[in-house]
């Protein structure tokens, strides 16, 4: 059929069951968001800001397992979506963002609203498309979707002139793709699965260091099942939480700069270490050269790049996770839980000697306090989205995570500003789930215009604002690290939270205390509408344990022991 | 970082597409690898190009450029061979009133001759190992050579 450029983007989200868009419309993309406004497969989200569209996108993805979609228009448009597709990038998240350009008789002559959006975009992208021809746009967006979600997932870029948008064109998307020169290796060598089994076998300490690559590779429940089978005990990365159940026996906790003492302890103990989608990224390794130190390592990844980058691996196998633990789970009777026996009992003597906990105020809320609490009321019901610093450790350390994509952060790049935008696509995404945003009182306000976002939308995100009037994370930093020098970290001079919510439309409170954060997070969850939660939390407190940076994992600082009468 | 840095020839065919050669060398300069020389030229009758870069770097870094190079997605295949066949070509510009003879032979010992004459100029020009274009350089020097052009170099697995 012969159809515009505009025609085609919309035709090819129907084509790959694309049902939710998010995006800022523009000069130079309004040819597509024409198109948009004359069809009703899918839902248009408007957020209020580029960079949020992304992030939003990006939640959506991670809570559903499928692409993210955004769009955005050229120039300013583009480059305030550049965070976006950074963070996607680092975390590996599949996306397909389509910009607008300014028409391809301006390229080159710095016309209106014009920048080199894929030169920009090339350094953080996956792989990234200028289409000069509205010819080539089928075979384009069919690639660009097969690309973000094949391999290693991540996000693709397409900008399109706007006089490629309004080109008429034949459109067929059911066109062979023939990328030769692009072949994810899915399938792991099986001559060194096995070699890794009987390495496991003789293991008398092994570990499983369970990575984000597990959860997109949609294999949660097969290496649930290779650690029960094999009574290996495992650690989780940041963006692992939620492989294992918080209940799992076998589960140690997240280990890394604010792991846990058990979790880093028997990572430094341990003989062999068998990772599974994982980077040996530096706030888990912490000091590279007393990383497992005595260990063989098992690496198991999607992308060869990743393997022997940093620490170097014994037994590599380069293959889809999920592929690869298959395998595994048919050669598991070679291992005996039982030979691990006293290694599980190091392990739990290394959780009794210092648990992951926090010391309860009398006087003030413990920011800690907030997050079991959440979780004990909600548990499993509700998605768990973060934005960056002290917030974002304190959950991904006491929520009680039972299921994979329930938890979405900001990893890699640490943006500050992900978590609302983010937590809008979620429950977009998951809409029978309780949409929570863990967030600071830094955070909250790089990406507050989401409010709109949500009052419009009527996307009930419930954001926990843990208020602690400093930027927490660096607050430590400079307490640690810079002799008390809290150098433009105070944030004592703050919006009013309620009413900034209220103005918008949403709910607001400001809670001291347990009873009052309980009525808020039940009545807030009850009204379904987008809510601030202002938890005016212990201003000193820090994350413990901690690894300072570049520091050893063996070498933690700890919570200070509170002497019992 | 203490490991030993030592040079490699890389080679990488690609799609010769739009874009394609800063992908490449935005690779190497986001993730910190060196560029000696890179050269890059279609193959005939296909739709590939093929860059010949020379670097320099420990295993492991080698290594990560070999594998970070194969991951973009317009390349097809990255060789990084010890035993190759690696040849350079240099031109040299020089005064018509240097000894005119000498230079001639010395090229000819690299593979060269002078090809081009003007009113007060001859441009020479050799082909060969790259060590030994250094060599030839180092050597024309007391002629006082006015401009010097290298291409970087090129190489074939054997």
């Amino acid at each position: 059929m012969q159809i515009t450029g505009a025609q085609m983007v919309i035709e090819a989200f129907i084509a790959e069951g694309v049902d939710t868009v998010f995006g800022y419309p523009g000069g130079a993309i309004m040819n597509v968001y024409d198109a948009i406004y004359k069809q009703n497969s899918f839902a248009h989200i408007l957020n209020r800001h580029e960079q949020a569209s992304i992030h939003a996108a990006e939640g959506y993805a991670k809570a559903s397992g499928k692409v993210g979609v955004a769009m955005i228009t050229s120039g300013p448009g583009f480059t305030n979506a550049v965070t976006g597709l950074a963070d996607a990038y680092m975390d590996s998240v599949p996306l397909v963002v389509v910009s607008g350009q300014v028409p391809m008789s301006l390229i080159g002559t710095d016309g209106f609203q014009e920048i080199d959006a894929v030169g920009i975009s090339r350094p953080c992208t996956k792989h990234n498309y200028l289409v000069t021809d509205a010819a080539d746009l089928p075979r384009v967006l069919k690639e660009a979707f097969y690309i973000a979600r094949s391999g290693r997932p991540g996000p693709v870029h397409v900008d399109i002139p706007k006089d490629v948008t309004a080109q008429i064109a034949e459109f067929d998307y059911d066109v062979e793709l023939d990328l030769e020169t692009y072949k994810p290796h899915t399938k792991g060598n099986p001559r060194q699965i096995k070699k890794a089994m009987e390495a496991i076998a003789k293991a008398k300490r092994p570990l499983f260091y369970l990575g984000g690559g597990i959860i997109n590779a949609k294999a949660t429940y097969e290496v649930r099942d290779l650690i029960h089978k094999t009574g290996i005990p495992a650690v989780e990365t940041l963006m692992a939480r939620g492989v294992l159940s918080f209940d799992d026996d076998l589960l140690i906790s997240m280990l890394g700069m604010h792991g846990s003492y058990a979790a880093n302890m028997a990572m430094s103990e341990t003989d062999l270490v068998i990772g599974l989608g994982v980077r040996f990224d530096d706030r888990v390794t912490g000091k590279l050269s007393e990383f497992a130190k005595n260990a063989d390592v098992i690496h198991v990844d999607i992308d060869p790049a990743s393997i022997s980058k940093l620490v170097n691996a014994d037994f590599p196998i380069v293959g889809d996770v999920k592929n690869v633990v298959n395998e595994m789970l048919e050669q598991c009777e070679y291992v005996n839980p039982d030979n691990y026996e006293s290694w599980r009992e190091t392990i739990s003597n290394f959780d009794e000697l210092h648990p992951l906990t926090f010391h309860e105020d009398t006087d003030r809320l413990k920011p800690q306090w907030v997050v079991k609490r959440v979780g004990e009321l909600l548990g499993d019901s509700a998605n768990i989205s973060t934005d960056v610093g002290q917030h974002q450790m304190w959950a991904a350390q006491f929520y009680p995570f039972t299921r994979p994509n329930q938890w979405i952060t900001s990893g890699g790049l640490g943006t500050m500003g992900f978590g609302f935008p983010a937590a809008i696509g979620v429950k977009a995404a998951c809409p029978e789930k309780v949409s929570i945003n863990f967030t600071g009182d830094g955070s909250i306000l790089m990406n507050v215009q989401e409010l709109m976002t949500a009052v419009e939308k009527k996307i009930p995100v419930i954001n926990i604002i843990l208020n602690n009037n400093f930027l927490g994370m660096v607050r430590q930093w400079q307490t640690l690290f810079y002799d008390k020098r809290h150098s433009e970290t105070d944030l004592s001079v703050q919006p009013d939270f309620v009413k900034l919510s209220e103005a918008f439309g949403g709910i607001g409170y400001r809670v001291t205390t347990k009873e009052e954060f309980d009525f808020a997070l039940k009545d807030a969850v009850e009204k379904n509408i987008v809510a601030f939660i202002e938890v005016i939390v212990e201003r000193f407190e820090n994350v413990m344990p901690m690894v300072p940076s570049g520091g050893s994992l063996f070498n933690m600082m700890l919570l200070e022991k509170k002497e019992t009468k | 970082m203490t490991e030993n840095s030592e040079r490699r020839v890389v080679s990488v065919i690609v799609v010769n597409e739009a874009s394609v050669l800063s992908r490449i060398t935005n690779l190497f300069s986001g993730r910190g690898y060196n560029i000696t020389s890179l050269t890059v030229a279609p193959i005939p009758e296909s739709k590939y190009s093929r860059l010949t870069i020379v670097t320099s770097g420990s295993v492991r870094v080698i290594e990560q450029i070999t594998k970070q190079l194969h991951k973009l997605i317009p390349v097809l295949r990255v060789y990084e061979h010890a035993d190759l066949v690696e040849k350079e070509m240099a031109m040299v510009k020089f005064p018509i009133t240097e000894n005119l003879s000498d230079i001639n032979t010395l090229c000819e010992a690299y593979n060269g001759k002078i090809v081009n004459v003007g009113d007060n100029v001859v441009i020479a020009m050799v082909t060969d190992e790259p060590k030994r274009i250094d060599n030839f350089l180092a050597v024309i020097k007391r002629y006082n050579p006015k401009e010097i052009v290298r291409s970087g170099a090129v190489a074939l697995e054997r």
